[in-house]
């Protein structure tokens, strides 16, 4: 009995329900993310409760310190440069299936080749801050291997093995920042780079560099990278399914050195962004201030952004408003910066428990007969 | 001399790895990973010193052990019932944990980053030939071995290793999964809130903003070192603690910082665990569904 051939409705039915699954995918991610960030938001107005501040004034202060005016917005955006690169690195990196946190020490390494290469540099200026970047990309991606051979040839997890590098990269640095690339002319910080490395602010008075464009700019290519080249198909069968990978004949050493070494890549290049491309030190202070944790804030990026490159993008802008925001509300309601902390670890756990909300309704009696909620829906990542 | 402070250096050192692994060795073998540990450690050794100056000693170590529990039940609500992703829940409890004891700190004390705590506060040492030991060395050792034999020669042992291999056969067995994996989440977060206490109120006599250093992430290093076994996770926190006390005595030895920078002699410890993961790590099986959350047919 041969099969009835399919009709072209059905095919058109088929297809307009797959868009509508798509599209409720989407939606239910988003309503996802929008619930995690009001939790946090609200864990961190009970916790200034609590600890006696005026969360009223502080939220408020949060917000004109972000968006008030121009001067903000561009705050909110220098905040979110590096915020975009150390994202992508664990995104791109969960993306194949890796738990990357190493974005910290790649990153520390990459700042330290900036300031190395940026300070001895001589030429154009576009040559000159292009080739900072590289370098620092380089070192970074350099940075990545060893986790990532270790993964491959004896198995360690890359959990352990990118804390412990993170750490090594950090002593690495403190040594640096005070002997080989020390400032003779101030003993705090490192050798400046030369002006002809340096990226300006782009609105006279805010912090926004160029450096912006570089990490809208990596983010699209690691999008077309994952989405539109064999290899970040292989990449990507690698995090969905490894043994798919061996099987369709690719090499996973290869896939999981490539994976690193993109991260690695942009790692460094968010470790030059803090010291060519933003005012105005233009160096490392020997403390290491002006990096921050910025390494560990790209996981909570990459995790709002459901390690999509354009969800990351936004969501470095939220979570860089939180960090522009942040001192306008210590001077407005005198909330102390970590403050914002507690708002992303909140926001980061209440984002691993997606069943929570489905689970939740269930014991309000809430969607009992739609079965589903929209948060409920399989909504790892955005369709591509 | 020298010798004798670096034994008991080992010994100090070896205390919160061990306590923290051994926990996590019995929650890994039913099935819930905690990378959150680094975090656990931080908030209790905060609440310990609450506790501590305010009912002594041993109303801190509580403090510490009731605060890493309630985090431990957090995370295994969120692996166990919510089916969440243990990973992400982790990672969310270390950044967490930054935000709290720093903005803590400053509440309570009005001191940015640093406090220190009096001696009246402290877990009183014991007097040895060595020199003054604290109690809490024979305290992880005893735990190693009550979770050894926990989990090898009793009923509940042998239910925790069948959630952690086979969750299904274990269920249908009768044995109720959530509820024992919960137990474990709990279980290794009640250790790491000994160690997070013993960190501030005994051994480092202070909390910062970061005071474990990566400790927690050493201890899930001998998790993987002890392939399991909570008595060689004493061994592991003995190797890990001689680094580590090598380079805390090394880094105040003025000979010593003349020819090594002292940054370079502070990186041993994480080199060497590094060292030692990749050489061992090699013949070490998880179990199988370890990390994975289970739902019933």
């Amino acid at each position: 009995m041969d099969p009835r051939p399919v009709e072209q409705w059905e095919l058109e039915t088929a297809q307009r329900q797959e868009r509508r699954r798509q599209l409720r995918g989407t939606l239910g991610s988003f309503a996802e993310i929008a619930v995690a960030l009001v939790i946090g938001l609200g864990v961190g107005a009970v916790v200034m409760r609590v600890a006696g501040y005026d969360w009223l004034l502080a939220y408020e202060g949060l917000v004109m310190g972000s968006f008030g005016d121009l001067w903000a917005v561009a705050d909110t955006l220098a905040s979110a440069t590096p915020l975009i690169l150390t994202g992508l690195v664990f995104g791109l990196s969960a993306r194949a299936g890796y738990f990357n946190i190493g974005a910290q020490g790649q990153m520390v390494i990459g700042a330290l080749a900036a300031v190395a290469v940026g300070a001895h540099i001589s030429g154009p200026p576009v040559v000159a801050v292009t080739v900072t970047f590289l370098a620092a990309g380089v070192a970074g991606a350099i940075w990545a291997l060893p986790p990532a051979l270790l993964k491959a040839t004896r198995g360690v997890h890359e959990v352990i093995s990118t804390i412990m590098f993170n750490w090594i990269a950090h002593y690495t640095a403190l040594y640096l920042v005070f002997n080989l690339l020390n400032d003779p002319r101030s003993a705090e910080r490192s050798l400046r780079v030369v002006p002809e490395a340096r990226l300006g602010a782009l609105i006279p008075g805010a912090d926004m560099t160029a450096a912006i464009f570089v990490a809208a700019g990596v983010a699209l290519g690691i999008y077309w990278l994952l989405w539109h080249s064999p290899w970040g198909y292989e990449m990507r069968i690698a995090g969905l399914n490894p043994s798919a990978l061996r099987y369709a004949g690719a090499n996973p050493l290869w896939s999981v050195n490539l994976t690193f070494i993109l991260a690695g890549l942009a790692a460094g290049i968010a470790g030059a962004s803090q010291v060519i491309g933003r005012p105005p030190t233009y160096a490392l202070y020997g403390d290491l201030s002006n990096l921050g944790d910025l390494g560990f804030d790209g996981i909570a990026v990459a995790l709002i952004g459901r390690n999509h490159p354009i969800g990351i993008i936004l969501a470095a802008v939220f979570i860089g408003a939180l960090g522009a925001g942040a001192r306008m509300m210590q001077i407005m309601a005198n909330v102390p910066l970590d403050m914002v902390r507690i708002v992303h670890g909140t926001v980061i756990i209440a984002l691993a428990a997606p069943e929570a909300w489905s689970l939740l309704g269930k014991l309000l009696g809430l969607n009992r007969r739609r079965g589903q909620s929209a948060a409920a829906a399989p909504a790892k990542a955005l369709p591509q | 001399m020298l010798w004798a402070s670096l034994i008991l250096g080992a010994l100090h050192a070896m205390v919160p790895l061990t306590i923290t692994a051994t926990g996590e060795i019995l929650s890994e073998r039913g099935g819930v990973v905690n990378i959150g540990l680094e975090g656990i450690l931080l908030i209790s050794a905060f609440t310990a010193v609450i506790g501590a100056e305010m009912g002594g000693p041993l109303a801190g170590l509580l403090a510490g052990v009731l605060t890493g529990a309630l985090l431990g039940l957090i995370h295994g609500v969120i692996a166990v019932f919510f089916r969440g992703d243990q990973t992400v829940s982790g990672v969310g409890l270390n950044i967490l944990a930054l935000g709290v004891v720093a903005i803590g700190i400053v509440d309570r004390w009005g001191s940015a980053g640093f406090h220190r705590v009096e001696r009246a506060f402290r877990v009183p040492s014991l007097s040895t030939p060595l020199g003054p030991m604290s109690p809490m060395v024979i305290v992880a050792v005893l735990l190693a071995a009550f979770t050894w034999y926990l989990l090898k020669y009793t009923n509940l042992g042998l239910k925790i290793q069948a959630c952690g291999e086979n969750p299904a056969a274990a269920d249908a067995a009768g044995v109720r999964v959530e509820q024992v994996r919960l137990f474990g989440a709990v279980y290794a977060g009640a250790l790491t809130g000994l160690a997070g206490a013993y960190l501030s109120i005994d051994w480092l006599a202070t909390i910062t903003e970061n005071l474990p250093a990566g400790r927690g992430f050493i201890a899930l290093a001998t998790v993987v070192f002890s392939r399991l076994n909570p008595w060689l996770a004493v061994a592991g926190g003995l190797i890990f603690g001689f680094f580590d006390s090598l380079g805390l005595i090394a880094s105040t030895s003025q000979q010593l910082t003349r020819i090594v920078p002292y940054q370079f002699i502070q990186m041993m410890p994480y080199v060497v665990t590094l060292l030692v993961v990749a050489g061992v790590i090699g013949r070490f099986r998880a179990p199988a569904a370890s990390g994975q959350p289970y739902r019933r047919e």
